[in-house]
């Protein structure tokens, strides 16, 4: 694919992008309800009725319907959705893919603060080109400021 | 769900799933609501085509939730997944299979927790694994 900007963009963005790792922040607050899981649910099509069947959440002592732990994979609450804004010099962006730590349950109800920021930029050279790898950590916290969950994500921008 | 497995029942080496997946475009539209991802790549065939691709394909985290259901299953009600990882290695195209599965790796007892560890991975019906992966999982005990 070509590229849009000239050469001397290009590195002037690539020293911005440098300049942002381990300062460009950025957070998300998501109010979960039921209807966020549900259709998040229906989306996988995952009929496991602890993320959608009240009373039989009730009744293996959840205390109400269950976020499943791979809501946090998603890009609302790990993605491009709650990331900081940084400048990418190149045209081709991947999702290199993700770690997810779940550290404490997540029910409808909660409210989810993500705060995303760039922790680490790798730069390598590729056959085509440049190839830049961003770390982006997001820890997720819930109302009472408890970390119920923490993410890694790696972006890959490719020349 | 199903019954409930127990950390005294695993063992190094048990398979997990498969799970077996068939994303359609009706899911993907779905997902990207559902996830807030709306490129196009994964729902607009023009796009993707204009893109090199050769189809709309299967947004990597749609496979990283497909294993998370792979192991929320396995853990059953009473079992925590603690750790999820993957990397995108491999396009899948709509409409063709994304078989999840996983082994397991390790067992282990970690401030009174019994730890399971796996290696968990989607592949498509060539057999090649494109999302690799581990996972931990949190297993009660029969006790």
């Amino acid at each position: 694919m070509s590229s849009s900007l000239s050469e001397a963009d290009k590195t002037r963005l690539l020293e911005e992008l440098r300049e942002n790792v381990n300062k460009a922040e950025k957070s998300v607050v998501v109010e979960i309800d039921k209807s966020m899981i549900r259709r998040f649910a229906q989306a996988i099509e995952d009929p496991n009725p602890l993320w959608q069947d009240e009373e039989y959440a009730k009744q293996i002592g959840s205390g109400g319907i269950l976020v499943p732990p791979e809501f946090f994979c998603t890009s609302m609450m790990s993605g491009g959705g709650c990331r900081p804004e940084v400048p990418l010099p190149y045209d081709r962006i991947l999702d290199g893919g993700g770690d997810w730590e779940f550290l404490l349950p997540v029910k409808a109800g909660d409210t989810i603060t993500s705060s995303a920021k760039l922790v680490e930029l790798r730069e390598k050279q590729g056959k085509s080109g440049n190839m830049l790898f961003l770390t982006f950590e997001t820890l997720h916290k819930n109302q009472h400021d408890e970390l119920v969950a923490k993410s890694r994500g790696v972006t890959i921008n490719l020349e | 769900m199903a019954s409930q497995l127990f950390f005294e029942n695993v063992e190094v080496g048990m398979e997990i799933g498969p799970l077996v997946k068939h994303p359609t475009s009706r899911q993907l539209v779905k997902w990207a609501g559902a996830s807030e991802d709306f490129y196009e790549i994964h729902y607009d065939k023009d796009f993707a085509l204009s893109t090199g691709l050769p189809s709309p394909i299967v947004h990597g985290r749609l496979k990283a939730a497909f294993l998370g259901q792979l192991m929320t299953d396995w853990a059953g009600d009473k079992g925590i997944v603690r750790k999820l990882s993957c990397t995108y290695r491999g396009m899948d195209i709509v409409g063709e299979d994304v078989i999840c599965k996983g082994r397991v790796t390790q067992k282990y007892v970690e401030d009174d927790a019994n730890c399971v560890e796996c290696e968990i991975w989607t592949e498509n019906r060539k057999g090649e694994r494109t999302t690799p992966g581990s996972a931990i999982v949190v297993l009660p005990t029969r006790g």
